[in-house]
């Protein structure tokens, strides 16, 4: 791409010391107007043209604000109070007006689909062209240009209600591309895609960063992931303040991460675990090239053979097919739905031939690629979309003339986007309402009200407008409102997304234990870990068809089946190769349980190892 | 929800060829004539002058079927209301009064009442198909950009490719939120209270709402942040340029608005009377 | 409306006013007996805009909204749209320099809103538009008159309601400078 960056012409920028440093905080702090504390405290953070650094730590803790901060959203659109100094090539961002700011910092929001605003996708790249009145002559090639080097270029026509969340999230890449900026801001890209989609994102972003020399700042979860190409720096953030700020090496083998409840990749905690902490030298970070001792690979080997019996299987019911006495939570027979686009365009066949039986107290992982139809059969499943073949048998009795009321009076169903489901100004209203539309007594609605905050961590800040909180705490809200409904089948729709480990292990600890109890639960989800550690048995969705209903472990080790669903293998697969371990299931069983065991520990000291 | 929406219709017709700003400028010409003329002759012609229009534009009437049905039903009703609350306006406006049927009371069936609804009628029938013909050819895109280049601010320009841009996605959110709340036990139907269900209409209502406005200050930050407002004007992506047949019908345009006011004033007023009285 | 309102944001307010007002106004009509009337939802959230981002915003989202819903469905009627924009400008108007955006909506401010919306209402749909019809379209002034009081009485009931209700509800989801802690 000949896209070039005007100041990567060599020695010329010595003289202009903010060119080479496009990011310097001093003691910088904002406090939101709302809050009587600052949720941003005293950053000193330094980026140097060039680098490319990335952002964690637990949701709420600032890192959209920082971003914010750094293109000028916070103050001139979030109003607040700055104090410290601020500088993006060598200018406040809060006194020069955001166009100003944005010629240099392009940003890709948390939320890509309200960044897109044109009608297709051509129009929304050129977005940018059309305000600095490029002529409309020019404008095609460049637009050609960004969307080939975003991957986007074979769907230039279509409107966003045609693409995926993966497509929208490199058509707001290519909308920044084309206007030739020094420096991107991601904020979480990777949140709603697909293992794989997930990868090519992470590449992209490095081509932009090797081969034209952008400054990069991500904020993203899925560190792992994100480690998928090489960091130079990684920030740490808690409660507003930058807690570590250090090269990926030193980081992952310090205990920062799990003290400030993020988790490290996945083969960093199993060496850790195996009681073969790694240091530095041997380079965590990229782990087909890390470096491993013969005794490491040996501590892996025995921590894994001498695994104790397992007596924690995950749901309350094995992974069996259900017998024919009982009768099963749910029944799927050959449903398919086709969903009708308005206009011309043709309808989409978004299912087809679903059967599965799912038994009461069952934990069932529904995994596939975007677009693959998982929210969609959930939707049927709930009876917000009608299946257009079929039966869906809910608890035995065909729901199909079921109204929706009598549909949610049995299953419980978390929507993919927050926003969608949350209505009341203050956050535990609207935990309340559902509860009040059920005309449960007031001592009840306070009790499972108080217990869903605890679930959800969201107890500090419950007398909140829902416009003042992040979007993980958003997300968790909305679980929050369902859970308390006490519905006897469950179904979260990507629960974890943009979640940090601390608060998701908790709420999903908290689904295990309902689910030991006797409630069904479905979890659609692109983290395959997940699926591993909290499910039996999944169902892979691909093109709208079942592709297969297997235990996940299972999935992972055919490649022909991880490949057609878009998944990706976990850290653990490639270390479990490295040590010389025949059957990496063994790895992650071993994993999940001693991670589990430390957790309960941690959790309750008082009872120890149960 | 799924009511149908007459929207652009993909064809190789020869209005499709035509650029944006001068079906727009047609449009509003005929639109304009057919406000100001009353004579029935003259409305009869721009009706004819649509129909042209729509075989030209090779659009079947399947595409626009339910909303012709829609049009029929209204002008149905609107005649009866008409003669309903004014069976005698045909002559009073006329100045002459022929009973064809002698009705009950006042409501006797005149030829100037006839007539006059007819004038009516085919107000409607020369006005409304112009503005269906120009959404059915045009492409959404190409709305904005056509606006402002007929002297629409860019910025009001744009509001309207937002709107264009929003309306899909709220339509799939309004449904999903009323299903959420309905399966979260709030009932709208008539099974309910009228207060109870008032306040379940707004309990649907207000996350969209709610969102809308949210989604108001994320989608102008994004715009910000990508340089929207920048200078005093814009240019745009999807315009085509104008060409000979494109000057043509803008000459067209205006030739029509021309001759509705010529035919003011032959007729020495808005109402061609061959009842002459 | 406050002062502080960016350009930018009124534009997005203009498109994104226009597309509720369409998808309400489309989906969500619930008819009367009376062709081309119906009890609308739309007008509702129309003055909610016009008093959020002031009386220019709410003139172009229900001038773009309502020829859109027209333009879709059975073709432009001039004085019915125009009588749209009038409703929303005398709104405006009247609820200028309001501060529910900062979070208050005191019962001074909500008589206002009722105010407001009786008396645009009433210039709309009992003067605009019927007499536009007259002029315009040649429809007997009998007829028209008795829509637009029965659209007047409608309108006026669900907008008043409706968006005071919605007012209360934003209202309190601002927040006061200050005001948010985490209380542990
Ligand atoms: N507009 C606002 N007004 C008041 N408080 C806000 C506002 N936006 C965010 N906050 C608060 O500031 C804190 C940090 O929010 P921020 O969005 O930066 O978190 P985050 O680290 O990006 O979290 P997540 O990972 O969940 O996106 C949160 O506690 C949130 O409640
Ligand atoms: N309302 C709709 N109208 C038309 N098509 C739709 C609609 N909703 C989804 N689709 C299409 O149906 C297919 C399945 O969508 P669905 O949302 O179920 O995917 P998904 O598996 O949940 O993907 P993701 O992981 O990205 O959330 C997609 O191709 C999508 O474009
Ligand atoms: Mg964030
Ligand atoms: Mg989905």
């Amino acid at each position: 791409m000949s896209v070039e960056n005007p100041r990567s012409g060599g020695s010329a920028t010595s003289d202009r010391p903010d060119a080479e440093v496009p990011v310097r905080l001093r003691d910088f702090s904002f406090r939101y107007r709302a809050q009587s504390e600052p949720t941003l405290r005293g950053i000193d953070l330094t980026v140097r043209r060039g680098e490319k650094i990335a952002v964690v730590g637990p949701s709420g803790c600032g890192k959209s604000t920082l971003l914010a901060a750094l293109n000028g959203l916070v103050p001139h659109v979030h109003a607040g109070e700055a104090s410290g100094s601020i500088e993006v090539f060598g200018t406040d961002p809060g006194a020069a007006p955001i166009i100003e700011t944005s010629r240099r910092v392009g940003t890709v929001l948390q939320d890509s689909s309200s960044q897109f605003v044109g009608l297709t996708v051509a129009e929304d790249v050129a977005f940018s062209l059309e305000n600095q009145q490029v002529p409309h002559a020019q404008m095609p090639g460049r637009v050609a240009e960004a969307a080939r080097a975003a991957g986007i270029a074979d769907h230039l026509d279509a409107s966003p209600q045609q693409l995926s969340g993966g497509q929208k999230q490199r058509v707001a890449i290519a909308g920044v591309l084309v206007d030739d900026v020094e420096m991107l801001l991601f904020d979480e890209p990777l949140a709603m895609l697909d293992p794989a989609a997930g990868r090519a994102a992470v590449e992209l972003i490095d081509d932009l960063h090797r081969e034209q020399g952008r400054t990069i700042i991500v904020v993203e979860h899925r560190l792992e992931d994100l480690l998928h190409r090489p960091l130079d720096r990684i920030v740490l953030m808690d409660e507003g303040r930058i807690i570590a700020d250090l090269p990926p090496d030193a980081l992952l083998a310090s205990p920062l991460l799990r003290e400030h409840g993020i988790r490290p990749p996945l083969h960093v905690e199993a060496l850790r675990l195996a009681g073969a902490q790694v240091t530095a030298g041997q380079h965590p970070a990229d782990l087909p090239r890390m470096e491993l001792s013969s005794a490491q690979r040996e501590a892996v080997r025995t921590w894994v053979e001498h695994a104790p019996a397992d007596p924690s299987r995950k749901s309350a019911t094995a992974a069996r097919p259900p017998s024919d006495v009982e009768v099963p939570a749910l029944d799927l027979e050959c449903v398919g739905a086709i969903l009708r686009r308005p206009g011309a365009s043709a309808d989409v066949r978004a299912l087809r031939g679903i059967t599965a039986r799912i038994r009461r107290g069952e934990m069932l992982g529904v995994i596939g690629s975007n677009g693959a139809g998982k929210s969609t059969l959930a939707r049927v499943i709930s009876g917000f979309e009608k299946a257009t073949e079929g039966v869906v048998r809910i608890a035995g009795a065909d729901a199909a003339s079921w109204p929706l009321a009598e549909h949610g009076a049995h299953v419980g169903f978390v929507l993919q986007e927050p926003g969608q489901m949350l209505s009341q100004p203050l956050l535990e209203e609207e935990i309340r309402l559902g509860l009040r539309a059920r005309g449960l007594d007031a001592e009840e609605i306070e009790r499972r009200t108080a217990r869903v905050l605890e679930v959800t961590d969201l107890r500090p800040m419950r007398s909140w407008p829902i416009s003042a909180l992040s979007h993980g705490q958003r997300k968790r809200l909305s679980i929050a409102c369902v859970l308390a409904l006490e519905p006897e089948i469950l179904i979260l729709d990507e629960p974890t997304a943009g979640q940090d480990f601390a608060h998701y292990s908790e709420f999903m600890d908290f689904l295990a234990r309902i689910n030991a109890e006797g409630t069904t639960i479905l979890l659609i989800t692109h983290d395959m870990h997940l699926a591993l550690e909290y499910t039996d048995r999944v169902l892979v969705i691909s093109d709208g068809e079942l592709l297969a209903d297997t235990d996940p472990a299972a999935v992972l080790t055919d490649e022909a089946l991880a490949e057609r669903a878009d998944l990706v293998v976990t850290g653990l697969f490639t270390l479990a190769r490295r040590c010389g371990i025949p059957d990496p299931i063994a790895l992650v069983h071993r994993f999940v349980a001693a991670d589990r065991a430390e957790r309960s520990l941690r959790a309750d000291p008082g009872e120890g190892a149960r | 929800m799924t009511a149908p929406l007459l929207g652009y219709v993909e064809r190789p017709g020869l209005l499709h060829t035509l650029t944006g700003t001068a079906k727009l400028v047609l449009t509003i010409a005929m639109v304009l004539a057919a406000m100001i003329s009353f004579d029935v002759r003259f409305l009869a012609a721009l009706g004819v002058l649509s129909m042209i229009g729509w075989a030209l534009s090779r659009v079947r009437l399947r595409d626009l079927a339910t909303v012709l049905w829609i049009i029929l039903t209204f002008m149905v009703l609107n005649n009866l209301l008409i003669f309903v609350f004014a069976p005698g306006y045909g002559s009073e406006l006329l100045g002459a009064r022929h009973v064809i049927v002698d009705g009950p009371g006042r409501w006797d069936l005149t030829q100037e009442q006839l007539f006059y609804q007819l004038a009516v009628t085919l107000k409607y029938f020369a006005m409304l198909p112009a503005v269906l013909l120009f959404v059915a050819t045009t492409r959404p895109p190409e709305f904005a950009s056509s606006l402002h280049r007929i002297g629409v601010p860019y910025k009001v320009a744009f509001a309207v490719s937002l709107a264009l841009r929003f309306i899909p996605d709220i339509q799939r959110e309004m449904r999903t939120i009323s299903q959420a709340q309905q399966a979260r036990g709030l009932d709208i139907s008539r099974k309910v209270g009228l207060v109870t269900r008032v306040r379940n209409v707004v309990s649907t209502l207000m996350p969209l709402l709610l969102g809308s406005l949210d989604r108001i200050e994320t989608v102008s930050s994004a715009m910000e942040l990508r340089g929207f407002g920048r200078g005093r004007g814009r240019t745009w992506y999807d315009v085509k340029p104008m060409r000979t047949r494109d000057w043509v019908t803008i000459l067209g345009a205006a030739a029509v608005v021309a001759a509705a006011i010529v035919m003011v004033v032959v007729d020495g007023g808005r109402y061609w009377n061959p009842f002459g009285a | 409306m406050s002062p502080r309102i960016s350009p930018v944001t009124r534009v997005v307010a203009i498109g994104i006013g226009a597309a509720l007002f369409f998808v309400l106004g489309r989906f969500l009509a619930i008819p009367t007996p009376i062709p081309n009337t119906t009890i609308n939802l739309q007008y509702a959230v129309l003055a909610v805009f016009a008093v959020l981002y002031g009386p220019l915003v709410g003139v172009l989202a229900g001038l773009i909204g309502h020829v859109l819903v027209d333009a879709t469905g059975y073709g432009i009627w001039p004085t019915w749209e125009t009588g749209t924009a009038v409703f929303a400008l005398i709104v405006g108007l009247v609820m200028l320099h309001n501060h529910v955006r900062e979070g208050e909506f005191p019962r001074r401010t909500l008589v206002r809103f009722v105010l407001a919306v009786a008396i645009a209402n009433a210039v709309t749909w009992v003067l605009w538009a019927p007499i536009g019809d007259v002029l315009i379209m040649g429809e007997p002034a009998s007829k028209v008159f008795t829509q637009g009081v029965l659209a007047f009485v409608a309108n006026s009931v669900t907008a008043a309601v409706l968006g005071g209700i919605i007012l209360g509800i934003y209202a309190r989801s601002r927040t006061r400078t200050g005001s948010l802690t985490l209380d542990r």
